[in-house]
């Protein structure tokens, strides 16, 4: 059996590696739909904050024998950790002026982190292996994955869900969406709006901490690996309408698809494919497949 | 200890000649007024900071001050100036930072560092200025073929010393049918087309060819796709994190066990960072080695000193240039470009990166290919002890042969 003059094994192999990939963008696109939708900050320090990330995960093995697990934990509480200080001591004198500034500092921020890590590790980058319990592969029939491509899948949509869940569900994300509304009424209610917010940026950078310990594995950790993939995670979240959390998740998993489908169909295009479909969101609904118009 | 003695013969021939010269042309002015502002100032443009930045960069500049050292960091008593900058691997960078070299910073010799696109784009300002331009780290075989310029010199490799150099060693030892992983764009387009017609001629086939843009992040897709071809032998035609990227795929998905990996350019830091365990047992070309002999492994020693990384072939290719200028310099007594291209173009180049090499009429520095295979992680005695040489591949044999040539000065 064929679709489109590619078998129907090869074509299962394609959408599921798709499916990984998307699984990535999805888990960026969310942290930065969370930070945007609460804060209004165009956060382009996501990439480096990634890229931090897998570093955390290689320095811990390298220098403290922490394994995966532990990088998984511990990778996201100090690069988010970080994101806390930034938030205190830059972010915050940014949210009431225009959006371009956040912009503009972040992505200097990014900058900055990137050309640090250069000149420690320079720009080769570094192997970290493919914890032993997730080694191997497993035959489906159709292709063989890779059990930790498999994990990749399944740990994001466990964090996607989750983070969706904490926000849309529960008391503290109606907390959080209500300060964003109106941060001097939730105050007076006697809820500490700046702490909120300080958290909500270092979680942010510690989702991006956790997909870039994910990520570790599976490709090379240099310091621009942040910066290969945040322009499409920025488109990501442009289909999907900034700060649309299912939005940002959906979107992800599904360009993910659509990008691995390109690869066998027009390869050359598999670069491009995500802003072509960007354009045309863009065109016919501005603010995004899941976005609100306001 | 071999160079010492080595270069103090070269002085002396050097001196010699110089004096010969003074008096067969009794030469009016002395040499130190022929060097231009006083100072002979050598640039590199190159990638600073991005992915090719380990294999040539900042380091590269560091080989170029070795050079500069070696000949104690002046000539005739005009002092040797290294300048250096980032291109961004942008051609447009390349050739303003060029063009603003030349006519205000009396720049007299450029060296070019990684990236093809850029070094073509210098060297047409090169020869616009009638500067001295010499290719280190561009690979494309352009430079000496269609675009080939009396003012650039090829120095360390090219495309097709690599198509050939491993091409054939792999279709020789029975990888008959392959497939190609290309990078999207000049280089990768000329490396695929290259050894193609390489495995071609030696009776290989080719199966197919995937391109995949520069920088992916992911090439699970395309290796399978490779898979799916069934060919025995699947030819990176990339270079840097692309092909880093792609070799750690291939394992993860079992392409290595029923395909045999055919890097075709890949440099030592590629190896460093893969580690032994993922590429042991894969050929590739390269023009240098820095623990292929005595000679070679004492300068490195040095440079890992300062930079605390075993050399690539294109640093240790950026100190052969610079070395063999200044020496071209203090023989003739000028930096005048005509006179040290004269007696670069005369002069057998003998250092550590080449023995016996020279200048052909194209511009191409014709030297010794290395063909190597990497070691498995058990036959390697210390870090950065990665190749075994396999085969010496003769200058004559490497590079592009005078039929092949389009180059209207060698004709």
């Amino acid at each position: 059996m064929e679709i489109f003059g590619i078998p129907l094994q090869a074509f299962l192999g394609q959408l599921l590696l798709g499916l990984v990939n998307g699984s990535f963008y999805a888990m960026l696109s969310l942290g930065l739909a969370v930070i945007f939708g609460l804060l209004g900050i165009v956060n382009f320090a996501h990439g480096a904050l990634y890229m931090m990330g897998a570093y955390v995960a290689w320095l811990g093995l390298e220098k403290f024998g922490l394994n995966f697990w532990l990088a998984l934990v511990a990778a996201p509480i100090i690069v988010g950790a970080v994101g806390v200080v930034v938030e205190r001591t830059l972010l915050k004198h940014l949210y009431k002026i225009d959006h371009i500034y956040g912009l503009l500092l972040t992505f200097g921020l990014a900058l900055i982190a990137e050309g640090i890590f250069r000149d420690q590790f320079g720009v080769s980058g570094q192997q970290y292996s493919v914890p032993e319990s997730l080694q191997g592969a497993t035959n489906l029939g159709f292709m063989v994955l890779p059990n930790y491509r498999g994990f990749v899948v399944v740990a994001s949509l466990v964090i996607c869900l989750g983070t969706w869940w904490v926000i849309e569900r529960t008391r503290l994300g109606a907390y959080l969406r209500a300060g964003t509304e109106n941060p001097a009424l939730v105050q007076a209610f006697g809820i500490n709006v700046p702490m909120m917010v300080m958290l909500t940026y270092g979680a942010g950078a510690g989702l991006a901490a956790m997909a870039g310990v994910l990520a570790a594995p599976v490709i090379q950790i240099t310091p621009l690996m942040g910066s290969n993939l945040i322009i499409i995670v920025f488109a990501v979240v442009v289909i999907g309408g900034m700060g649309s959390i299912m939005g940002s998740i959906l979107t992800g998993l599904a360009l993910g698809l659509v990008e691995g489908l390109t690869k066998v169909f027009y390869p050359e295009a598999s670069s491009i494919v995500v802003f072509v479909i960007m354009a045309i969101v863009l065109m016919i609904r501005p603010a995004g497949l899941f976005g609100k118009e306001k | 200890m071999f160079k010492f003695s080595q270069l103090k013969a070269v002085k002396a021939v050097a001196g010699a000649a110089a004096v010969v010269a003074a008096g067969l042309f009794g030469a009016a002015a002395p040499a130190q007024a022929q060097i231009s502002g006083d100072t002979i100032k050598i640039g590199l443009i190159t990638d600073m900071s991005g992915l090719y930045a380990d294999i040539d960069g900042p380091a590269g500049v560091e080989a170029m001050k070795m050079a500069a050292a070696q000949m104690g960091g002046a000539i005739n008593g005009k002092k040797v100036e290294i300048l250096s900058a980032d291109h961004q691997n942008k051609a447009d960078i390349a050739a303003s930072k060029a063009r603003e070299w030349f006519d205000t910073q009396g720049v007299d010799m450029l060296i070019g560092g990684s990236n093809s696109a850029t070094n073509l784009a210098m060297a047409k300002v090169a020869a616009e200025k009638k500067k001295l331009f010499i290719a280190v780290g561009g690979a494309t075989s352009a430079l000496t073929n269609d675009q080939c310029s009396p003012y650039t010199v090829h120095w360390a490799y090219d495309t097709v010393a690599l198509a050939k150099g491993t091409g054939n060693a792999v279709v020789k030892a029975g990888g008959k049918s392959w497939y190609f992983l290309q990078a999207d764009y000049a280089f990768g387009q000329a490396l695929q087309s290259d050894t193609a017609k390489v495995v071609q001629a030696a009776g290989g086939t080719i199966a197919g060819t995937v391109k995949h843009p520069l920088a992916a992040s992911d090439f699970s897709s395309f290796l399978l796709q490779a898979q799916g071809s069934k060919a025995q032998i699947l030819g990176l035609a990339n270079a840097g994190g692309d092909t880093i990227n792609a070799i750690k795929a291939a394992n993860e998905f079992g392409v290595t066990k029923t395909m045999k990996l055919a890097g075709l350019l890949i440099f030592i830091n590629d190896i460093h960072s893969l580690g032994l365990k993922t590429t042991q047992g894969m050929y590739l070309t390269d023009s240098w080695y820095w623990n292929r002999d005595a000679e070679t492994r004492a300068w490195s020693r040095q440079f890992f000193e300062k930079i605390k990384r075993m050399p690539s072939s294109i640093q240790a290719a950026d100190y052969s240039a610079t070395l063999q200028y200044l020496m071209a310099v203090k023989a003739t007594g000028s930096d005048d470009t005509d006179k040290v291209l004269a007696h670069l173009r005369n002069t057998k180049i003998n250092d550590m990166f080449a023995k016996g090499g020279y200048i052909r009429p194209d511009g191409r520095m014709v030297h010794d290919m290395y063909l190597m295979q990497v070691k498995s992680p058990d036959k390697s005695t210390e870090p950065w002890d990665y190749y075994n040489v396999v085969q010496v591949i003769k200058g004559e044999d490497a590079f592009t042969t005078k039929a092949e040539s389009k180059c209207a000065l060698w004709k």
